[in-house]
């Protein structure tokens, strides 16, 4: 029966953890192990892209124009450091700006339409209406509004990455266990207490994954604002290196870009790993156990 | 002559539960559906009462209705003498699914209620301890959920439900996900427990045996509308052995009964 044999296994759990305070969470060196074993699958196959490249550009099958081989690439990366680092620096300013402003914005519209359903009603379709306009079509908009400054480029990317905030927070704080809300009530617990012990931690796994698609729209946003009307950021850069026919550049500002994206994904994996840990242990530990 | 007895004890003590000519309909947009009709009951302090019936005729419901989360159509209902008008503080409840918070542990999880009603710190924690020894949670206070046995986690829930010593404890189908075995190992326990805290527990359930194995009483409900078909006393004593008590003449006798009042209202367990 599928209890007495889960039963047996909460007992050699116990049996395994003779002291009291040791962590039931894997240790570093297993946490290391752990991320090549993740990870050797994706770093193999960038690898073999990359040996792809250098054949297809070193074989001379393209014009150095159209695809710079890797070398050039890193050449353009290396020889414009500085030059390459400040730019990047705009776009992250721009880009991170723009997703704590969304994430702020995003969950207290979302606490406020879960909270209030005629707000919802009002509010919903609006945001949905924004979601749908293209945001290449606003952000010319925005510039006229707000200049030529990091502004526009900021709201670009909380546009951007508005909406998955929304949805994934909405549909986080719904997915409290009624009998849960309705344990609290006999609790006698106001509604805040309630938020703040119950739903709130209860839509963090939701809401991580809203971010993580919002993290890579902010890098989108940030750079698409640039397009517009900028005098610096990875944007310029790329139409600065298109205008020059420079496709070396151009690899190096995208592959910049890319990891910027990368890079934040990554941040807030980690922080998942932090805020929502039984989420993760649930995923791979709950299979270790029972393996 | 079991309503004899019943009279006479509702003239000595107080009920802390009283029900009287409830009704309940719930409205849709297309029905209207009658869920509880002319429910009648008393419950004692420090009764434990067991309900039983076909599904859908109620049950819930009328544990609702005590616990102050779904009010009367029409009738009364009172805790302690008080008309029941809102969620009420003074019960403790446990669900089928055991409804923990898979972030907080065990004792997390207990202290919830502590928590939640701002009750004192130290008193509340010493309180947590008595229940998870008594509860035999012993050396899991750290566990989460996920790491616990389907029974364990009821009896964390439990411990939840016990934690602020309600007045009555509600009890809608706590070990209906459970195998044989262990259920019958928590009713063991769940019995122990209520003569060590001489709690008042009202007890939904879909065992017969269980029912009548917990119960000073027990009372079997009617399929849509619910209705009370009959209310039988178990006139076994207040300390059981499982066993024993399943071999008992008057536990066969009433969960014969029970059985043949579920089966005219078709559905059994
Ligand atoms: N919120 C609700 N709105 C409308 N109808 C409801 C609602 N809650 C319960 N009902 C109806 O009331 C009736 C009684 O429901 P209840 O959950 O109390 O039954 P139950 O006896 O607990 O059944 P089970 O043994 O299956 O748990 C059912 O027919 C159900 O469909
Ligand atoms: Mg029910």
């Amino acid at each position: 029966m599928p209890s007495t044999v889960s039963d047996a296994r909460a007992v050699s759990v116990q049996s395994e953890r003779q002291s009291p305070d040791m962590d039931p969470r894997p240790r570093k060196n297993n946490f290391l192990a752990k991320w090549a074993a993740e990870f050797w699958r994706p770093v193999a196959f960038v690898f073999a892209l990359v040996l792809l490249w250098w054949l297809v550009t070193a074989q001379k099958w393209v014009a150095p124009f159209i695809l710079p081989s890797p070398q050039d690439t890193l050449r353009a990366l290396s020889e414009n450091g500085t030059y390459l680092a400040q730019h990047t620096g705009v776009t992250t300013l721009e880009t991170v700006l723009g997703f704590v402003i969304a994430i702020l914005l995003g969950e207290l519209v979302a606490v406020l339409m879960v909270y209030s359903r005629s707000l919802e009603k009002t509010m919903y379709p609006i945001i949905l209406f924004a979601q749908v306009i293209p945001k290449i079509a606003i952000a010319p908009l925005f510039v006229v509004w707000l200049g030529f400054g990091l502004e526009p480029k900021i709201w670009v990317a909380v546009l951007m990455a508005f909406f998955p905030i929304v949805v994934s927070g909405m549909a986080g704080l719904r997915s409290v266990d009624p009998e849960i809300l309705e344990l609290t009530s006999t609790m006698g617990a106001n509604p805040f207490k309630t938020f703040l012990k119950v739903r709130l931690p209860a839509s963090l796994p939701q809401l991580f994954s809203g971010l993580k698609v919002a993290a890579t729209l902010a890098v989108t946003g940030a750079v698409v604002g640039e397009f517009v009307g900028a005098n610096e950021g990875l944007g310029y850069v790329i139409l600065q290196a298109n205008g020059n026919i420079d496709t070396a550049m151009l690899f190096a500002a995208l592959i910049i870009m890319s990891l910027l994206g990368i890079l934040l994904f990554a941040i807030i994996q980690i922080a998942e790993w932090f805020l929502v840990p039984w989420q993760a242990s649930r995923r791979t530990g709950g299979a270790s156990t029972n393996g | 002559m079991t309503a004899l007895l019943h009279e006479k004890r509702v003239t000595t003590t107080q009920p802390v539960v009283t029900i009287e000519n409830l009704n309940i309909t719930y409205s849709t947009k297309r029905s209207r559906m009658t869920a509880l009709d002319g429910i009648n009951l008393n419950v004692e302090q420090g009764e434990f009462l067991s309900i039983a019936g076909p599904s859908g005729c109620g049950k819930s419901t009328l544990l609702k209705v005590v616990a102050g989360l779904t009010a009367a159509t029409s009738g009364q209902a009172q805790l302690r003498g008080q008309q029941i008008k809102g969620p009420r503080r003074d019960i403790g409840y446990v669900f089928q699914r055991a409804a923990l918070l898979e972030w907080r542990n065990v004792r997390g999880n207990i202290l919830l209620q502590a928590e939640m009603r701002g009750m004192d710190k130290a008193k509340a924690a010493r309180r947590a301890d008595e229940l998870i020894e008594m509860t035999g949670l012993g050396g899991f206070e750290k566990s989460f959920p996920h790491e616990l046995s389907g029974g364990m986690q009821q009896r964390v829930s439990l411990c939840r439900a016990l934690l602020h010593e309600p007045d009555v404890l509600l009890m809608d189908e706590p070990f209906g996900a459970l195998d044989a075995l262990t259920r019958e190992r928590m009713n063991i326990e769940l019995h122990r427990i209520w003569r060590e805290t001489g709690t008042t527990v009202i007890l939904v359930t879909h065992s017969v045996a269980e029912a009548v194995f917990l119960a000073n009483r027990v009372v079997v409900m009617s399929a849509r509308p619910g209705t009370i078909l009959e209310t039988l006393d178990v006139p076994l004593g207040s300390h059981r052995d499982y066993a024993a008590t399943m071999e008992d003449p008057d536990f066969v006798r009433v969960s014969a009964r029970v059985r043949e009042l579920l089966g005219a209202s078709h559905t059994a367990e």
